[in-house]
């Protein structure tokens, strides 16, 4: 499987191999990069390849990061194809058999529940009641979230980014400023830190859950009170992959105000446990029926306190002599799971490079000049997801290491 | 009961913890930075010396060292010692007057601030009225003469600081009886200096501005005599017989005067323009000294043709038909003479000069005056430090060899011992000797004796002459050729201007078994060198690393390689180099380490690392870990900063090379540079202060710098076989590490190293990694090479598994070997925001269990602190804040010993050593006991030219009179006021029993 993987750089540029599951059954063919075509069409053909001519299909496809994504519009189409590298994974499933509860982040890889496993090895198990689809809310990745509501003073908001598997920047800036605090002495004057910019298609402007003049509490529930903002900045980087800030909002005017019941809906279901004062804003994911792909959705959510506590910067990518790439701080169980599409480049390398010579092709992106062509071009063909022009120009030196980036 | 049983263990824990550390800042190291009065006590034989950060530092017999700092953070501009006390006064910046004392406690002696004073005028008059220009500590030691800008001499009664009005001094009365034919007569101008009369302590001479000098009579309180000098005054000086005075005036000239002559219109009966014909600068000091036999020494400073050496600092000394004029590379600050003889009575001895950069001590004894060898106060900063480097428990033999080697590099010193002896040093000696290297930018390294409390510079080892420079051989700024005039001497040894600033030094490594020494330098240059005893002539065999490795596309634009010198060159006996590896691109080198067990260097720069087999001369391993889409790590260091300082540098050359050409000239160039530099600074300070939220990726700038080499013993590829390894960590996150095989002993000449790659660790949170350390099957660090084979480390514990422990910018993290798998870490940055800047492995021994220690890693974090982390289990113990966290480039120089101290750069010339272990404190312990007083003691004068203070002498009445005092001192005793006074000054209160004075400054 892995060998098949092993497309010249050239074709990867131009043909995207496809390779469709539905059932048991596999399907290979490829599409020209450059005009994929409509997504009825492509849905046309996918249903013409298996030979299913009148089944309604729900069409999911493995990103770079190992999620399974819906394809079900053009816009999304486009996106799977422009970033399959080189492989495009397609899964169907009968759209009355489907379970929805596949999709979203970490669908793939998530150690809980293996609902990759399931899709894939035992697809009929999960018989399930189609549910009530209202916007197919999973068919999207949450960017961000609103977490423990219930626990927060109404005036306060706590944020979660989902950096991880997201080619957006965090893009936004802090400055010092000072903020006006009740204490027993009568109103105080204390320095504090503030979102002082948002860049513009950053992932903290497009959640639209923070703002400019947003004052930062806390940092993943340490509080920056007395920090410099030296400090803050390098805590915020360093739990970038998980950042969880809690901001006193500037506008006070969209607060979550708190139903009678008092968190009544506990960690269970998501987005239970609050309600928006206003309905002009967005913050429910559900009611926002025409969202697109393209549009962030946000859902709000209370997660259990372990996943807070995410241990994804433990997996440090560790290659030994022989060339083995592996993830550390993964479980045996994973191993025995079909290869995880984030990391194939480095399972590629174990198959091509025995000799030492090739093996410092590595993740951090080095090239000794004796490296095959072969494994490069594979590092090539992971790394196309990052800013597609900016990496055609550099193409004969692009091999930056974004297959390990979390 | 669990939780109880816990509790129990936590506590037993923490009072480990109280056992095995503590901090303390413990001595500072150096030269005083910016310092800006002196001061000398014959009777004490300390020095005194005043910062304009308001320090006052005391230093006596090598050991002997006070510091005290006003609460004021003004300059301290004047320092006196009480004569036969063990008070001093300093006089600040702000016009507030200090005095401080050194009292005994529990055997050793403190320096403590013991009143405070301002001079307050009557109500109305304007500041200058009361702004003290110069101060006389009376050899009564009872009285403080203080004389002001407007031209009034107050009396003040010390130690309570009380103003004894009836005694001031006042204008008015002076300019009276001032002759009307004296032109200055309108205006006397400021007091500018204060004399006492050396044999009769009643007169004083008060020196004004205008030139006019009146001798006044304490007692009677008239003036006795009237010397009408017209040129603007400088300074005074009585002579110890007390028939002359000596003026010296602003246009260069200097005069000599009769006392006591009853004619009021005396003619000066000598007057002189030592360097005349043209106009020349003040004369700023004078002093006359007597020989016993044979003429009198006379010193002063200044004085030097204003056009041609107008910006040089010299100080002259003139005696019998010898004249010389001592040309120091920085500004006078003050200078005094300490004089032969149990009482330092005799004849001068020793000439300290106290210059902006340094301590200069001349032998006035000793043909030729030679300098004597300063055992501390040495300027670290004569070239600017670049590393520094720390080697714990140097063998005996290794010690002697450098310390034969640093002697025949001193033999132009004199060979008098130290003329300043004062106080006791009681400290035990060192346990061990402790070397610490400092690498400076001219391609020097210096070695420092850092055992004890004095940092004693033992050798010092060139780098320069290895290469071709740009500095001209044939270049002499002091060509000294017979009959010049004036008869330059250079002296002091700071020197910042570095010819190239390639040939720096970033990083060394000593090995102190083999005397293995490897240093590296700006421009990629690596040197291994070897200790001989012997001078010899020697080519360095040099070798070329490319670490690009082919990569292509890419410009080196910052500097070339240095240009090495083909001939052999003749090193003299010390550290002698062998080889040579020089990296291209010739970018600094970042990281340096040195297995003499072995015979390897590794090295590394922004753009790979490489190991180098220095027995076969001959590279073994390159390995290029640039990151291609990184265009700053290309381009070099050359910033635009750096070149402002680099044109500022070149400028400063010029005008060094060429001070008889115009000088105007130049000054205006640099004024020109110095805007630049301002406007460039302010247009930096005026961007907004924010920060941008982003995080790491890999193309990020410089995520392919070598960061950290590590030599280790260990597991690498199986669990039962352990191989010598290679591991290197980048600014990336990213650790490699290689597997060396070495021939066996009998071919290991012949056969090539070689080296594979076994492992590539990509940490994912891509901090940088500042560390890497090996745990062996213990838990322990493994030993340094040829540790155990001396017989001063167990060995490694091979059984049970091995550790490998990174430390990054961010988080300390433990993993498994062979197979490399996380095992447990701590997180730093994530949880409060800080970032490791330095780390060392340290040792920590209990104070209460001597057999008992353990193993640590010292830290120093981005905000100053510092942190003991322990081992293996990387759990935090201590955290002290250390430096403060704006302090840059004191976070930058800090190194860590092996025995839990550390040193870190207070200011350019200044160390500051701390320690956080409990069982290694260096620090001063020192006793200073009061001067005697008998009867038969200072007949004559005891003080030679004292800086701006009066010589001294006491007639046998006055002597018995103050010892009676302090009899009656001591009868008073049972008076319950004073008993009372005394305790609230005990309880730390000191100002407590000035009060009243106190309360009057304030008001």
């Amino acid at each position: 499987m892995n060998k098949n993987h092993r497309v010249p750089s050239s074709r990867s540029l131009s043909a995207v191999e496809v390779k469709s599951k539905f059932g048991a059954e596999f399907r290979r063919f490829s599409l020209d990069r450059s005009k994929p075509g409509r997504f009825d069409e492509f849905y046309g053909l996918l249903q013409h390849v298996h030979r299913i001519p009148n089944v309604e299909l729900l069409v999911g496809y493995a990103d770079v990061h190992g999620d399974l994504l819906p394809i079900n519009n053009d816009d999304n189409y486009h996106k799977a194809i422009s970033t399959a590298s080189p492989l495009l994974r397609l899964f169907l499933q009968r759209k009355e058999e489907a379970d929805y509860s596949t999709f979203g982040t970490d669908s793939l890889t998530r150690k809980k529940n293996t609902v990759l496993s399931a899709v894939l090895l035992r697809p009929d198990v999960n018989k399930k009641k189609p549910p009530v689809i209202i916007s197919l809310p999973r068919d999207f990745r949450p960017v961000s979230s609103i977490i423990d509501v219930d626990i927060l003073p109404e005036t306060h908001r706590r944020v979660r980014l989902y950096k991880h598997g997201q080619e957006k920047p965090l893009g936004f800036y802090i400055r010092d400023g000072s903020s006006v605090r009740v204490t027993a002495q009568g109103l105080e004057k204390v320095p504090g830190i503030f979102i002082s910019r948002l860049v513009p298609g950053g992932l903290a402007e497009s959640t639209g859950l923070l703002a400019v003049n947003d004052e930062v509490l806390e940092v993943n529930g340490i509080e920056v009170a007395g920090k410099s903002l030296d400090q803050v900045t390098d805590m915020m980087i360093a739990n970038s992959h998980n950042l969880i800030i809690t901001v006193k909002p500037a506008n006070q005017r969209n607060n979550v105000v708190r139903s009678g019941g008092g968190g009544g809906g506990g960690g269970a279901a998501s987005g239970s446990s609050g309600r928006s004062s206003d309905s002009g804003a967005s913050y429910y994911g559900y009611s926002s029926h025409g969202a697109a792909a393209s549009m962030p959705s946000h859902i709000i959510q209370n997660f259990p306190v372990g996943e807070l506590e995410s241990d994804e910067d433990d997996e440090d990518l560790v290659i030994e002599a022989g060339g083995e790439a592996e993830p550390i701080g993964r479980t045996a169980s994973n191993y025995s799971m079909p290869p995880l599409p984030r990391y194939e480049p480095h399972l590629n390398l174990r198959t091509t490079n025995d000799s030492p010579s090739t093996f410092s092709v590595n993740a951090n992106g080095t090239l000794p000049g004796s490296g095959s062509s072969g494994s490069l071009s594979n590092i090539n063909a992971s790394s196309a997801t990052p800013s597609p022009d900016a990496a055609k120009e550099r193409r004969s030196l692009e091999e930056e290491g974004t297959v390990i980036t979390l | 009961m669990k939780r109880f049983r816990r509790h129990g263990h936590e506590s037993h824990r923490d009072r480990l913890k109280q056992e095995l550390f503590q901090f303390n800042k413990t001595v500072e190291h150096g030269f005083p930075h910016q310092p800006s009065a002196l001061g000398y006590s014959p009777s004490l034989q300390l020095l005194a010396i005043g910062t304009r950060s308001g320090a006052i530092k005391l230093y006596g017999a090598p050991g002997v060292e006070f510091m005290g700092l006003h609460d004021e953070n003004a300059a301290v501009t004047q320092v006196h010692f009480m004569p036969h006390q063990v008070e001093l006064v300093t006089l600040l910046d702000d016009n507030s007057l200090h005095m401080w004392t050194l009292k005994g406690h529990n055997g050793l002696s403190e320096l403590l601030e013991i009143g405070r004073f301002t001079l307050m005028g009557p109500p109305g008059a304007p500041p200058s009225v009361t702004r003290v220009t110069a101060v006389l500590a009376h050899s009564s030691g009872e009285l403080l003469l203080l004389g002001t800008e407007g031209g009034h001499v107050f009396i003040v009664e010390v130690p309570g600081f009380r103003e004894l009005e009836e005694r001031n001094i006042s204008l008015d009365q002076v300019a009276s009886s001032v002759p009307d034919d004296y032109i200055g007569r309108r205006n006397l101008e400021h007091v500018e200096a204060l004399q006492e009369n050396p044999v009769q302590s009643n007169q004083v001479v008060v020196g004004y501005g205008r030139g006019l000098m009146v001798i006044w009579d304490l007692e009677k309180q008239c003036a006795i005599q009237h010397i009408p000098a017209t040129q603007q005054l400088e300074s005074m000086w009585w002579t110890e017989d007390g028939s002359y005075i000596l003026s010296s005036h602003s246009d260069g000239s200097y005069c000599r005067w009769m006392v006591g002559v009853e004619d009021v219109n005396e003619e000066e009966e000598k007057s002189d323009i030592p360097y005349g014909h043209f106009p020349c600068k003040a004369i700023s000091k004078i002093v006359q000294l007597p020989t016993r036999e044979g003429p009198p020494f006379l010193l002063f400073s200044g004085g030097m043709p204003r056009a041609s050496y107008g910006d040089r600092h010299c100080i002259t000394v003139n005696h019998s038909k010898t004249q010389v004029a001592l040309d120091f590379t920085s500004r006078i600050i003050d200078f005094f003479v300490i004089g032969d003889g149990p009482q330092h009575t005799g004849d001068p001895s020793a000439l300290v000069v106290l210059v902006e950069e340094e301590l200069v001590v001349i032998d006035l004894q000793s043909e030729g005056w030679p300098v004597i060898q300063t055992p501390y106060l040495v300027p670290l900063h004569s070239s600017a430090i670049t590393c520094s480097h720390h080697v714990s428990a140097i063998p005996l033999k290794l010690w002697e060899r450098i310390l034969t080697a640093g002697a025949l590099q001193n033999t132009h010193y004199s060979k008098k011992p130290w003329p300043i002896t004062g106080g006791q040093n009681l400290a035990s000696d060192p346990p061990q000797r402790d070397l610490l290297l400092t690498g400076h930018e001219d391609g020097t390294v210096r070695f420092w004796d850092a055992s004890g409390v004095c940092l004693f510079p033992m050798y010092k080892l060139s780098t320069a002459s290895v290469f071709h420079t740009d500095a001209d051989p044939n270049e002499n700024l002091n060509p000294g050729t017979e009959g010049e005039w004036p008869p330059f001497r250079k002296v002091g040894c700071f020197d910042p201007y570095s010819d190239d600033p390639r040939l720096g030094i970033q990083k060394i490594h000593l090995c102190k078994y083999s005397g293995y020494l490897t240093v590296a330098g700006t421009a990629g240059q690596i040197l291994v060198l070897e200790l001989n005893d012997e001078a010899a002539e020697l080519t360095v065999e040099v070798k070329v690393v490319d670490l690009l490795q082919g990569q292509e596309g890419f410009r080196w634009k910052g500097h070339t390689r240095l240009d090495v010198r083909e001939e052999p060159v003749q090193f003299p006996p010390g550290f002698q180099p062998f080889t040579l590896v020089q990296c291209q691109p010739p970018a600094v080198v970042t990281a340096l380490t040195l297995h003499s067990e072995w015979k390897v260097v590794g090295f590394g720069t922004s753009h790979g690392f490489g190991l180098y087999d220095y027995q076969q001369k001959n590279n073994v391993l390159v390995k290029c870990t640039l990151n291609p889409s990184d265009q700053l790590a290309m381009e070099g260091p050359l910033s635009r900063v750096k070149s402002i300082k680099k044109s500022l540098r070149q400028s400063f050359r010029r005008i060094r090379r060429s001070r008889v050409s115009l000088r105007k000239h130049h000054v205006n160039k640099l004024q020109e540079a110095n805007a630049r530099l301002e406007a460039e600074l302010a247009e930096m300070e005026l961007a907004p202060v924010q920060r941008k939220i982003e995080a790491r990726s890999s193309d990020d700038s410089f995520t392919g710098l070598v960061r950290t080499l590590y030599f280790a013993d260990t597991f690498l590829s199986d669990s039962s076989h352990n191989t010598a390894s290679l591991w290197a960590g980048t600014n990336g996150g990213c650790v490699f590490a290689y597997m060396l095989r070495f021939p066996p002993v009998e071919r290991r000449a012949d056969e090539p190293v070689s080296a594979q790659p076994a492992k590539e660790i990509q940490l994912m949170h891509r901090a940088p990694v500042v560390g890497i350390v090996v745990l062996d099957g213990h838990g322990a660090p493994l030993p340094e090479p040829l540790e155990v084979a001396h017989d001063l480390a167990r060995l490694p514990e091979m059984q049970g598994s091995h550790h490998l422990l990174v430390i990054s910018e961010e988080q300390f993290k433990v993993f498994t070997l062979p197979k490399v798998s996380a095992k447990m870490k701590l997180k730093l940055t994530a949880i409060d925001g800080s970032r490791v800047r330095r780390v060392g492995v340290a040792w920590f021994g209990s104070n209460r269990t001597e057999d008992y220690g353990e193993s640590g890693l010292a830290v120093l974090t981005n905000q100053g602190d510092v942190h003991v982390v322990s081992l293996p289990h990387v759990k935090m113990q201590v955290q002290y804040p250390c430096i403060r966290r704006e302090d840059v480039s004191g976070i930058a120089s800090c190194v860590f010993t092996k025995h839990g101290q550390g040193f870190y750069l207070i200011s350019p010339s200044e160390f500051e050593r701390f320690s956080l272990s409990t069982r290694c404190v260096v620090e001063p312990r020192c006793l200073v006991a009061p001067p005697l007083h008998s009867g038969s003691f200072d007949q004559h004068q005891p003080q030679h030219g004292g800086p701006s203070s009066a010589p001294r002498s006491t007639q046998d009445g006055e002597d018995a009179e103050s010892a009676a005092r302090r009899v009656m001192e001591h009868a008073l005793l049972n008076d319950e006021k004073v008993l009372q006074e005394i305790q609230k000054s005990l309880e730390g209160d000191q100002v407590s029993f000035l009060e009243n004075n106190v309360k009057s400054a304030v008001a």
